[in-house]
């Protein structure tokens, strides 16, 4: 086994780790934005809904809900697609989504509520309704403000993908595993560079989020 | 319930509440719908045949599942004390005020907390499981992990100690230790308390990762039990309950403290009494 091998298990693995997380990214901005609306809308139904949600599923390990999610959810016949690859890739990002969109809600919450009173009152004296003050004045302040809590968010969504290399999901874990079982004489290289490669994706996203913090942060 | 969320909307007139009563009962429905769309998959799939859930009236299941619940709460007791050490320890390291020990303790740091955990965890397990076990495989790859999290809420908290405190020690004869020991480090355990906390709920589920090394916890155990009983999605909605009612014990734990810590200095802020 030579090292230009070794160097492809690593390059898939890692395609697999990016692929995990740019649809996560994508889900849990969109589900998290949805259930932050909802705990602030005026309907109490939503309201408790998200909460009781967010409440339920932020307090159970990821493990736990990617288990359901995985090995649960074809029991119930529910299935995204004949290959078991795609599946369990689907039904893994799911679970991320699932998961981490508590989070993004819960730091989006808090960014709403660092927004002065007088946005909302304005926003409503000028006669927007609710969800128009919400799309066109709030949320947008209310994201700028939230950026690095929401980079941490995401960065530990980055790591949290290694998780799904126990559900028969190639990324970077399970492309180590794979890598370790070939050349079990170089053990703690292999460690190394799995642990180099998340240093450096981690690096780059968190420089991604110093930048978007320098360009678009409102200072209070 | 904040400010801002109560100016989100109107006081509702008449209209206006018309609507909203509209709008409750529309997505009551439709979260109802959605409920009983999940209901009638698990029965159409036949998880709700009495046949699946009456094994957990048997106390073999019990005593299981709860051998597997006290296994994981003490992986994650286990790493809770340790990743406090650890932080501590690291916090004072990075402050040390020498370079040559607080530049290699960053870079140690943040490599570990830049991995994700169950990477820490494989790597102890595939370097020294051996010699030490499962168990301590999982307990050394989260306190490697926490504590350097913990690490860092430390630091952040002693760096957030009014400066007069370490002064005002300075002034009357402390040496730095006894600074931080007596003066800087209490004040920032205690401003830091309720973040402190939920990282131990983070520990606490991420302590469900034991059965990727064999470790015979909770998840291990749900996963034999649904094999041996063919329930495998019940016994996973038992389990998890029950990480659920711990995770919010512990966080409902971390909001009593908060609050209690409030009053305690909102109450006593004289001279100092005899009895702290």
């Amino acid at each position: 086994m030579d090292f230009t091998s070794l160097l492809e298990i690593f390059a898939s693995g890692t395609l697999g780790t990016l692929r995990l997380f740019a649809v996560t990214l994508v889900g849990c901005l969109v589900g998290g934005t949805v259930l932050a609306a909802m705990r602030v809308s005026p309907t109490p139904v939503l309201r408790g809904t998200a909460a009781a949600y967010v409440n339920i599923v932020r307090n159970t390990p990821l493990t736990l809900v990617m288990f359901f999610c995985v090995l649960g959810l074809p029991y119930l016949d529910i299935r995204f697609s004949e290959t078991a690859s795609i599946n369990s890739f689907a039904l893994a990002c799911l679970a991320l989504i699932a998961y981490t969109s508590c989070f993004v809600a819960e730091v989006l919450r808090s960014g709403i509520a660092t927004i002065p009173v007088g946005q909302a009152e304005a926003a409503r004296s000028i006669g927007l309704t609710f969800s128009q003050s919400l799309r066109l004045v709030i949320l947008p302040q209310a994201f700028r403000t939230v950026i690095p809590p929401m980079g941490s968010v995401i960065i530990a969504m980055l790591k949290n993908t290694s998780i799904a290399s126990a559900f028969n999901n190639r990324e970077l874990i399970s492309a180590m595993r794979n890598a370790i079982e070939i050349r079990g004489d170089i053990v703690i290289p292999l460690l190394f560079a799995t642990a180099l490669v998340y240093l450096l994706l981690a690096l780059i996203l968190g420089r991604v989020f110093d930048y978007l913090e320098k360009k678009w942060v409102i200072l209070r | 319930m904040s400010a801002p969320t109560q100016v989100l909307f109107d006081e509702p007139g008449p209209r206006a509440r018309r609507n909203n009563v509209l709008l409750s009962i529309a997505s009551g429905l439709v979260i109802l719908a959605a409920i009983a769309y999940i209901v009638w998959k698990f029965e159409a799939a036949g998880q709700l045949t009495a046949a699946k859930w009456e094994p957990f009236a048997y106390t073999v299941i019990q005593t299981t599942l709860l051998q597997g619940m006290w296994a994981t709460l003490k992986v994650a007791l286990v790493a809770s004390v340790l990743a406090l050490a650890v932080g501590i320890a690291f916090a004072l390291l990075r402050l040390a005020p020498t370079r040559a020990i607080s530049l290699p303790s960053t870079l140690v740091l943040e490599i570990f907390r830049g991995v994700p955990v169950l990477l820490l965890i494989f790597a102890t397990f595939l370097l020294f499981g051996n010699q030490i076990g499962s168990f301590w495989s999982v307990v050394i790859g989260l306190t490697l992990y926490n504590g350097m999290v913990i690490a860092e809420i430390m630091r952040a908290g002693i760096l957030a100690v009014p400066r007069g405190q370490r002064e005002a020690a300075m002034s009357i004869g402390l040496r730095g230790s006894q600074t931080m020991r007596l003066v800087l480090l209490p004040q920032a355990v205690r401003a830091m308390m309720p973040t402190l906390i939920a990282q131990v709920v983070v520990l606490l589920k991420d302590s469900a990762l034991g059965f990727m090394v064999t470790y015979q916890d909770l998840l291990y155990q749900v996963r034999l039990i649904g094999r041996d009983y063919n329930n495998l999605l019940p016994t996973f909605i038992v389990g998890a309950a029950l990480f659920i009612v711990i995770n919010m014990l512990v966080a409902a734990l971390a909001r009593w403290l908060e609050t209690r810590m409030q009053r305690k200095t909102a109450a006593r802020t004289g001279p100092a009494k005899a009895e702290d």
